[in-house]
């Protein structure tokens, strides 16, 4: 029998997940179960569990959507942004989570990500960002970091990374953050807030892997990969407390960037009622 | 009163990959043919770190009812 937590928002039967030994997805995607259950049992909201949505794309990260048991749909490849527009618009008052992977949002779906960043429409998307392709074998992705190894890059990698974070937030994402597996509790605070924010949110989640990352570039055991989670990914506070030199090498762990921009489908209603207005209801004709 | 709390494994779901073991703050749990034992729970005070950090939800924390 697994914890409670788990036998209550997750489909047990298909557990244990099929996730490599030591990856940190498992962990990210209990982040986002407790983050819901924070919400759902919070009295200052009035949520149930049907106005949460899980949407997914294609990739290690995706399979997340199969065993997180609310309303779910595990989409075609990049594309799980485009699913969860449809679904927002369809129904505005839904809290529209996508998980995504690196390459599954950066890469195969670049374009749905920046677009839906610059609209500021209310989704809530979260990538596990592994730092390569992992499902199918390990080859580089938008974030594997310049010079590491990976199956297509045998010599080293000669691109330079996505900081998707500092993407979502140049293309206009009104909440943009950086989480990690090893600061679980802190990520879980930050995606509880990113579900509540009222337009487009981006949670950039460094995940391990141990597996196709970790063993191409000689990074270790999953401790290991974990350990320099700990030791380089610092809490924002505590990053803004240190030297710029200390600093050197290190990434901050937080929320980024946060402006109070209007909601896409906020927007989009001023229209269909401007619409129904000049037209007495009937549309155009 | 201690014991209200307890720690279970659920050894099907463990992949032995050692995070629990290695960030367990005192020492309590160790890997041995692959697999989580609670090697000394005299040691452990329930912080949930293990249930925090498994990925495969193979360790946890109950809560036992007054």
């Amino acid at each position: 029998m697994p914890s409670d937590l788990i036998h209550e928002y997750m489909r047990i039967d298909h557990l244990p997940q099929i996730w490599c030994a030591g990856c940190g997805n498992g962990v990210i995607m209990r982040d986002v179960a407790v983050a819901i259950d924070q919400l759902l049992k919070d009295e200052e909201y009035d949520f149930d569990r049907d106005d949460f949505v899980i949407v997914s794309g294609i990739g290690c990260s995706s399979r997340a959507a199969g065993y997180l048991d609310f309303n779910s749909i595990h989409t075609t490849h990049g594309r799980a942004i485009a699913f969860a527009t449809g679904i927002k618009f369809a129904n505005p008052k839904l809290k529209v989570i996508v998980l995504t992977g690196d390459g599954d949002c950066s890469a195969i779906g670049g374009n749905h990500l920046i677009h839906a960043a610059r609209r500021n429409l209310g989704l809530t998307v979260i990538c596990f960002n592994n730092h390569i392709y992992g499902m199918t074998g390990g080859q580089y992705s938008p974030t594997t970091p310049n010079g590491d190894v990976a199956a297509t890059a045998p010599y080293g990698n000669v691109d330079r990374p996505f900081d998707i974070a500092l993407l979502a937030t140049g293309a206009g994402a009104s909440f943009s953050a950086r989480g990690d597996v090893f600061h679980a509790r802190e990520t879980t605070e930050i995606i509880r807030k990113a579900i509540l924010h009222d337009g487009f949110s981006l949670v950039d989640v460094y995940s391990i892997c141990p597996t196709s990352y970790g063993r191409q570039n000689h990074k270790g055991s999953a401790v290991d990969m974990l350990q320099w989670q700990k030791e380089n990914l610092i809490p924002t506070a505590q990053f803004h407390a240190m030297s710029e030199q200390a600093r050197a090498g290190k990434k901050e762990i937080g929320i980024l960037a946060f402006n109070d921009y209007p909601e896409y489908t906020d927007e989009y209603a001023k229209v269909i009622e401007a619409c129904r207005k000049q037209t007495g209801g009937k549309g155009r004709n | 009163m201690v014991g209200l709390k307890r720690l279970v494994v659920e050894p099907l779901w463990c992949k032995g990959c050692g995070i629990c073991a290695a960030f367990c703050p005192r020492g309590v749990l160790e890997i041995e043919k692959g697999k989580v034992r609670v090697a000394a729970l005299e040691r452990c005070v329930f912080c949930g770190q293990c249930e925090l950090r498994c990925p495969d939800y193979a360790i946890y924390l109950v809560n036992d009812e007054e």
